[in-house]
């Protein structure tokens, strides 16, 4: 079951990990086991996650994966460092994704986008007619982790394919917005359009889980 | 030039996630946090969002599966094996 990290803990991809991952990737160069083990593990669940968004299959998502690390051996001399590792393993696995004819959902966003928050909530002057209600100093103090991490997991399943590869990038993985846009070849106006309404959404779900407690 | 009209709730809400990518305008930014400074409501909204994106953000990976991490290790020494030449080859 998905669970939170404990607080302190850093996102496993996220800042911090750039530098190990130079090392291991150094490592890997000259041909060490583990540090492809440990490079494979830290990056298995965003590309997965990713993979997913282009197909539904499991199994398939988990081929793109495997082919996208057989394609990272063996240009591994070719990698000059000028993006991150990650980011430039994620952009080889939308390469990898979409060369495997993986349909890629066309969210492309339109001009006139849903709105991040219910039009019925807001009165016709555009002041707020329902306010959202604070929430706890922590939320969690009053709804165990365990419950809201679900609610998240859902509500991104939910989301459009394209989306949900916008808000897990940015959100969850926490690359920089410009790594997303290069990894999804996506506009930064496009990139920030998909990010408002999936965080829009998330935060949603979660006043209604919170909400109804 | 005229000064543009005060932001609205529903607009405010509309340009969070802006705001927080820091793509706002230095202009848009302030008439932003000019309807921040004077509505409770919409701070209410911005911090929501706030912790949105700290629970979102600590999401934690799945686990690798085992039998998936073999399958990772079957890949790596294949490459080893053709990288080190015909000699270090497994046999068929
Ligand atoms: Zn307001």
């Amino acid at each position: 079951m998905p669970r939170f990290k404990p607080r302190n803990r850093r996102p496993i991809a996220g800042p911090g990990g750039a530098d190990d991952d130079a090392q291991l990737l150094e490592r890997l160069r000259s041909g060490d086991e583990a540090a492809f083990s440990a490079l494979v593990e830290r990056h298995h669940d965003p590309m997965l996650r990713l993979a997913r968004t282009f197909v539904q299959s499991q199994a398939v998502a988990e081929e793109i994966v495997q082919d996208t690390w057989v394609a990272v051996l063996h240009g591994i001399e070719n990698f000059e460092g000028r993006s991150s590792l990650r980011t430039w393993l994620l952009a080889i696995l939308v390469n990898r994704a979409r060369s495997t004819g993986a349909r890629e959902a066309r969210t492309v966003p339109s001009a006139d986008p849903t709105p991040a928050v219910d039009a019925a909530r807001f009165n016709a002057g555009g002041g707020w007619s329902t306010p959202p209600e604070q929430w706890a100093e922590d939320v969690e103090a009053r709804l165990s982790a365990d419950t809201l991490a679900p609610v998240i997991r859902e509500e991104l399943e939910r989301m459009p394919a394209r989306q949900r590869a916008v808000v897990m990038l940015r959100d969850v993985d926490q690359l920089r917005s410009d790594e997303v846009c290069q990894v999804l070849g996506l506009s930064a106006v496009n990139e920030r359009v998909l990010l408002h309404r999936g965080r829009g959404r998330l935060r949603q779900a979660l006043e209604d889980a919170i909400g109804g407690c | 030039m005229l000064r543009r009209q005060e932001l609205v709730c529903q607009q405010v809400v509309e340009l969070v996630s802006d705001y927080l990518e820091d793509a706002l305008s230095p202009r848009d930014r302030r008439r932003f946090e000019r309807h921040l400074a004077i509505c409770p409501h919409c701070t209410v909204y911005l911090a929501q969002m706030h912790e949105t994106l700290r629970l979102t953000g600590r999401l934690v990976p799945e686990d690798l599966a085992p039998e998936v991490a073999d399958e990772f290790t079957e890949i790596f020494r294949r490459w080893s094996a053709e990288r080190n030449g015909p000699g270090d080859r497994p046999p068929p």
